[in-house]
């Protein structure tokens, strides 16, 4: 069976976005735990951004990695929502989910909603952060700070900036928000997707899922809001 | 002698398959509790018939809950309230005097409309055709033990070949993915020493069709298995997958 077929295949597809999601939610939990660095201070909050630019040659390929995982989940993402909306042109006057075992919710309907947001958010996010003031081909020497005497990017000045604004503090908090509602039911279909699951699972995948998903968006929020209302 | 109630049914109607369809809402002042829902649209019938109007076009045959052969959409749900059961065992005992029912077809591209809730699921026997049996010559009978098969996998493929076909499982989707249906077939033979020796080739073929037909993609809502009549797990898609994998990859 030649590869275009798996890729194009009901099957490969969701096989892509369920390895491709596990990984990002993997590359979301520790972007957060990272963001979480600001709480001891700017120094480590730097010092961090610091230790991740310093890796060189293996943060790109990471990087690279990243731009793959996201380009194939939202592209098969896109392929999926536009195979349904072609696979039931005319729709149901009345229609309603028929209730458990659905795990049918307003999480799994608008997963392509919260998804194009999130890439949406992701693109504004780069702009805002990475290649923002201090960052690749933006030099700024007013966002320089000096760690251990060497001069390192101070990337908690430019956080504590953009998130003294309450359209950056609040529009960040509601997308992570958002996704939580995406990966409470991502997390629990990516395993679906996988073939890892058994009926005697599901509760507790849906339900560990919908835990780190929470965990995630809380931590994620944090920051924003207890830079805006200067707890930090 | 049973109180009988009065039905508004809000029937879709559509002449064939290319014509215009709409709703349609009927009265009928003599239902009563012990009829089941297909009964229902037969004295819809009568009462069309003898005002020489069409009568309304179902699917139907066993009227068991065996057949696979009727169903609709009753009020959004497909096959109607009542958990694993198809429309024909749907009784009218859980509706009430001056209920109002919308009764829509199955809706779904693959599943074209022939009239009014009568549907082509012919895509449901080309995914069949495409795989979904075993070509190894089993001649006669066996002994009944000369071939062991495990307990659990001797009663999961039972469970897996419990599917009838009636395609609930597409109508209630909102992808319209037929993933349910071809899994179901894909695991009960995958269980079974019988099917063993086509497994590869079965799974990638069946779900190349399933895509051919125009089916949308899965998206796990599992809708699918809270409205099959015979209950079948999400497990199935499952194993699809895994056999898919062990296909493309081994």
């Amino acid at each position: 069976m030649s590869s275009k077929n798996v890729f194009r295949s009901p099957v490969g597809k969701k096989l892509i976005t369920g390895i491709t999601g596990l990984g990002l939610v993997v590359f979301a939990l520790e972007h957060m735990i990272g963001n979480l660095a600001m709480f001891s201070g700017n120094d480590a909050y730097n010092e961090y951004a610091h230790f991740l630019s310093s890796l060189g040659p293996l943060l790109y390929v990471f990087e690279a990695g990243l731009v793959a995982f996201f380009l194939f989940h939202i592209s098969n993402g896109i392929q999926i929502w536009y195979g349904s909306r072609k696979a039931r042109p005319v729709g149901y006057d009345s229609y309603r989910s028929a209730g458990k075992p659905s795990q049918q919710s307003v999480s799994s309907r608008s997963m392509i909603v919260t998804g194009l947001i999130l890439a949406v958010f992701l693109v504004i996010h780069l702009i805002s952060f990475k290649f923002g003031p201090g960052g690749p081909g933006n030099a700024d020497p007013s966002y320089v700070t000096s760690l251990g005497g060497e001069p390192a990017r101070d990337l908690a000045k430019l956080v504590r900036h953009k998130f003294d604004s309450p359209f950056y503090a609040f529009g960040y908090s509601i997308v992570m928000l958002m996704l939580v509602v995406h990966l409470r039911h991502g997390i629990w279909s990516a395993f679906q997707s996988l073939g890892a699951m058994r009926p005697s699972l599901t509760p507790l995948v849906y339900g560990l899922g919908t835990i780190l998903a929470i965990a995630i968006g809380l931590g994620f929020i944090a920051l924003p809001l207890a830079i805006y209302f200067h707890i930090i | 002698m049973t109180e009988s109630m009065n039905i508004k049914l809000k029937v879709w109607r559509q002449a064939g398959p290319k014509a215009q369809g709409r709703f349609e809402t009927y009265t009928v002042p003599d239902a009563n509790p012990h009829m089941s829902f297909l009964e229902l649209l037969d004295v819809l019938n009568e009462q069309l018939i003898k005002s020489d109007q069409d009568p309304v076009e179902f699917d139907h045959d066993c009227r068991e809950g065996i057949c696979g052969s009727c169903g609709v959409v009753v009020d959004g749900v497909a096959h109607g309230p009542q958990r694993r059961t198809a429309c024909c065992q749907l009784h009218m005992r859980h509706y009430k005097d001056g209920d109002t029912i919308v009764v829509e077809p199955w809706r779904a591209e693959a599943f074209p409309i022939i009239k009014d809730l009568v549907v082509d699921r012919s895509a449901f026997d080309r995914i069949i055709a495409a795989g979904g049996y075993i070509s190894i010559n089993a001649g006669a009978a066996q002994d009944a033990n000369s071939l062991p098969i495990a307990k659990t996998a001797a009663e999961l493929a039972m469970d897996f070949a419990a599917c009838i076909g009636c395609g609930a499982c597409v109508a209630a989707c909102p992808n319209a993915s037929a993933s349910l249906f071809t899994a179901a077939k894909i695991s009960h033979l995958a269980m079974l020493p019988q099917g063993a020796p086509e497994r590869k080739s079965r799974v990638t073929a069946m779900v190349n069709q399933m895509a051919e037909e125009g089916f949308g993609d899965c998206s796990n809502h599992a809708e699918c298995e809270a409205v099959c009549p015979k209950g079948i797990s999400i497990s199935t898609i499952a194993t699809m997958r895994r056999e898919y994998m062990k296909a493309v990859l081994g």
